[in-house]
């Protein structure tokens, strides 16, 4: 047991193996740097430079070998490295006994201290870096007010696909799409059915059954961004990712939706339709222009607004 | 065996093995590094070794592939809303063998999630998860779900409808967690709605924050592993975790540790 033990190179017989001085890497510096300077001054210079370079090159390395070949050969170590082995470390470090580490509270506070200023720094690093990538997810969404045409550009009783940008300044991936229906008039002033198309279940494309008329699109270019209406004559809204079924007021008929589907709150500026808010639904009773809404703050797909399960979500979070 | 002091004698090397080993010796002498890595790579390991316990090294090759895959297509790619999808297929169909790599890591990141599985699978059914590996599969199961968010998020990166659409419902699944599903869902979005701070937001988690976690717990994977040993197959006559007397007696009282000799003495 005791002959497999492998020498350790850092105990007191070793010797540490340095090269023995020579001047050959000084031309070998030389012929790198003139083979530099060839690279701008021309060809037959980098030539002269790479032949001198390997030439000292060449006589350095035999120089190396030759100290090599005379010394013995080295022991390799068998073990994970680890650090030089002091001989007699244990013995020469006196073990402290608590009564004279009292004695030395500087010591501690040292230490305490150390750890003190480190925390502090590493949370002022860390707290302002978490916020950045935390917060603005909870902070500054404002609602745009879009303009999606006349009042007159949707027929009484008739469905529109309609697209619009939410946020002009983000670009396409803003684009959303609502299901629009005049209701004629309620107490003077125009009644409108608007449907986001987010499935309530988990946030897919709801599609209307029923045809799409893709052929009569109009594009209308308001305030910047491009406005698209489709007209459609849907009997239901169905979502094509996992079955989810709406009726034309967006209340579910099947499949796994927890809730109606989200509308958009409207105001009537002129004789322009005006999308203002988006809100979510528990239920919508009636039809068209009589329609009652349960209406609740906008929350993701998948939430209940209502019902027993409403509260397992408590908290809804800041925008 | 007494030990022997004056070493065997022996002929003079000759150049090509000075040539070899003297700049190997160079390294050892300064830095450990040639003894750290036979001690990493030349391990002792029980005699009845399986195949089957070749699918760690299996999935650490699945993503070291993904590493390097990755870093290439970051090369070409494009975190933008406006450009990514254009980016992509300039990959695919403009960049020389690009179809290549965006291919290799597009497949080599299933292998990943595949071979992850059953390297689990092989550590359960050979009870390699019992005493003294147990950290071991903790750091094991954490991988799982880091390395399943990695491929979350690089999903959305191509940023086609596909992408686009199963990322929504993705997201929209962390939502509906109860209590604190809302903000996952807005955190992960960067915002109430998707939009292109979503799209960066995964492009830097992809590509930093999980790679770099991946790694972390992979080290400390290994390291549990060099230090503990690979188990037996649970019908090996030396079965893991059986306290064999003999064992006792010769100091190496460790349930089902194969452990290799260190600065003798040691066992």
């Amino acid at each position: 047991m005791e002959g497999s033990r492998p020498v350790d190179p850092h105990g007191p017989e070793h010797r540490p193996h340095v090269p023995s001085p020579s001047l050959w890497p000084v031309g070998f510096a030389i012929g790198v740097a003139i083979l530099l300077t060839g690279l701008i001054v021309g060809w037959w210079i980098v030539l002269l430079g790479a032949i001198i370079a390997v030439l000292f090159g060449f006589l350095w390395i035999r120089d190396i070998g030759a100290d090599a070949r005379a010394a013995p050969e080295p022991e390799l170590v068998q073990g994970a490295g680890g650090g030089p082995v002091v001989p007699g470390e244990g013995a020469a470090m006196p073990v402290m006994s608590d009564e004279e580490i009292e004695r030395f509270p500087r010591s501690k506070f040292l230490e305490a201290s150390t750890l003190g200023v480190g925390a502090i720094i590493g949370g002022l690093v860390t707290v302002p870096a978490l916020g950045f990538a935390v917060l603005p997810a909870f902070t500054g969404a404002e609602d745009h007010n879009i303009d999606v045409g006349g009042v007159g550009d949707f027929p009484e009783g008739d469905w529109r696909i309609v697209t619009f940008l939410q946020n002009p300044d983000e670009g396409e991936v803003s684009r959303r799409t609502t299901f629009i229906r005049y209701n004629g008039e309620l107490e003077g002033q125009p009644s409108f059915t608007i449907i986001a198309n987010n499935c309530a279940h988990l946030g897919c494309p709801v599609q209307p059954s029923g045809p799409v008329a893709d052929e009569e699109k109009k594009e209308e270019r308001i305030n910047g961004q491009v406005i698209t209406r489709i007209p459609a004559q849907p009997a239901a809204f169905a979502c094509p990712c996992h079955g989810g079924a709406y009726d034309l007021e967006g209340n579910r008929t099947a499949g796994p939706p927890v809730r109606a589907l989200d509308r958009f709150a409207f105001a009537i500026d002129g004789d322009r339709l005006v999308l203002t808010s988006r809100y979510s639904v528990g239920t919508v009773e009636g039809e068209g222009k009589d329609a009652v809404i349960t209406k609740y703050g906008q929350v993701p797909p998948g939430v209940h607004v209502d019902g027993p399960e409403q509260f397992l979500y408590p908290i809804e979070p800041p925008k | 065996m007494a030990s022997t002091t004056t070493p065997p004698r022996r002929k003079p090397p000759s150049r090509a093995s000075v040539a070899v080993n003297y700049p190997l010796d160079w390294l050892e002498e300064r830095s450990g590094l040639v003894g750290g890595t036979k001690y990493f790579l030349f391990r002792k390991v029980p005699g009845d070794i399986n195949w089957m316990q070749t699918l760690g090294s299996a999935t650490l090759t699945a993503f070291l592939i993904q590493l390097l895959t990755g870093v290439i297509l970051a090369m070409y790619y494009k975190p933008d809303p406006n450009s990514a999808y254009a980016s992509i297929v300039h990959i695919t169909n403009d960049v020389t063998l690009g179809w290549l790599v965006r291919g290799m890591h597009k497949w080599g990141a299933s292998m990943f999630i595949i071979l992850m599985f059953l390297h689990m699978g092989r550590v359960f059914l050979f009870g390699a998860y019992k005493y003294p590996r147990e950290l071991n599969w903790i750091v094991g199961a954490l991988l799982i779900p880091i390395g399943l968010f990695e491929g979350f998020t690089g999903y959305l990166l191509p940023w086609d409808q596909t992408a686009y659409w199963a990322t929504v419902v993705g997201i929209n699944i962390n939502g509906t967690a109860p209590f604190l599903g809302p903000f996952i869902a807005q955190f992960l979005q960067g915002g109430a709605e998707i939009g292109p701070d979503t799209l960066s937001r995964f492009y830097s988690l992809h590509m930093l924050l999980l790679p770099g976690a991946i790694i972390g717990l992979i080290v400390l994977h290994l390291y549990l592993v060099v230090r503990l040993g690979v188990s037996s197959p649970p019908w090996s006559k030396d079965a893991a975790g059986m306290e064999r007397p003999d064992d006792v007696q010769r100091g190496n009282g460790r349930a089902g540790l194969t452990r290799p000799t260190r600065r003798g003495g040691d066992v």
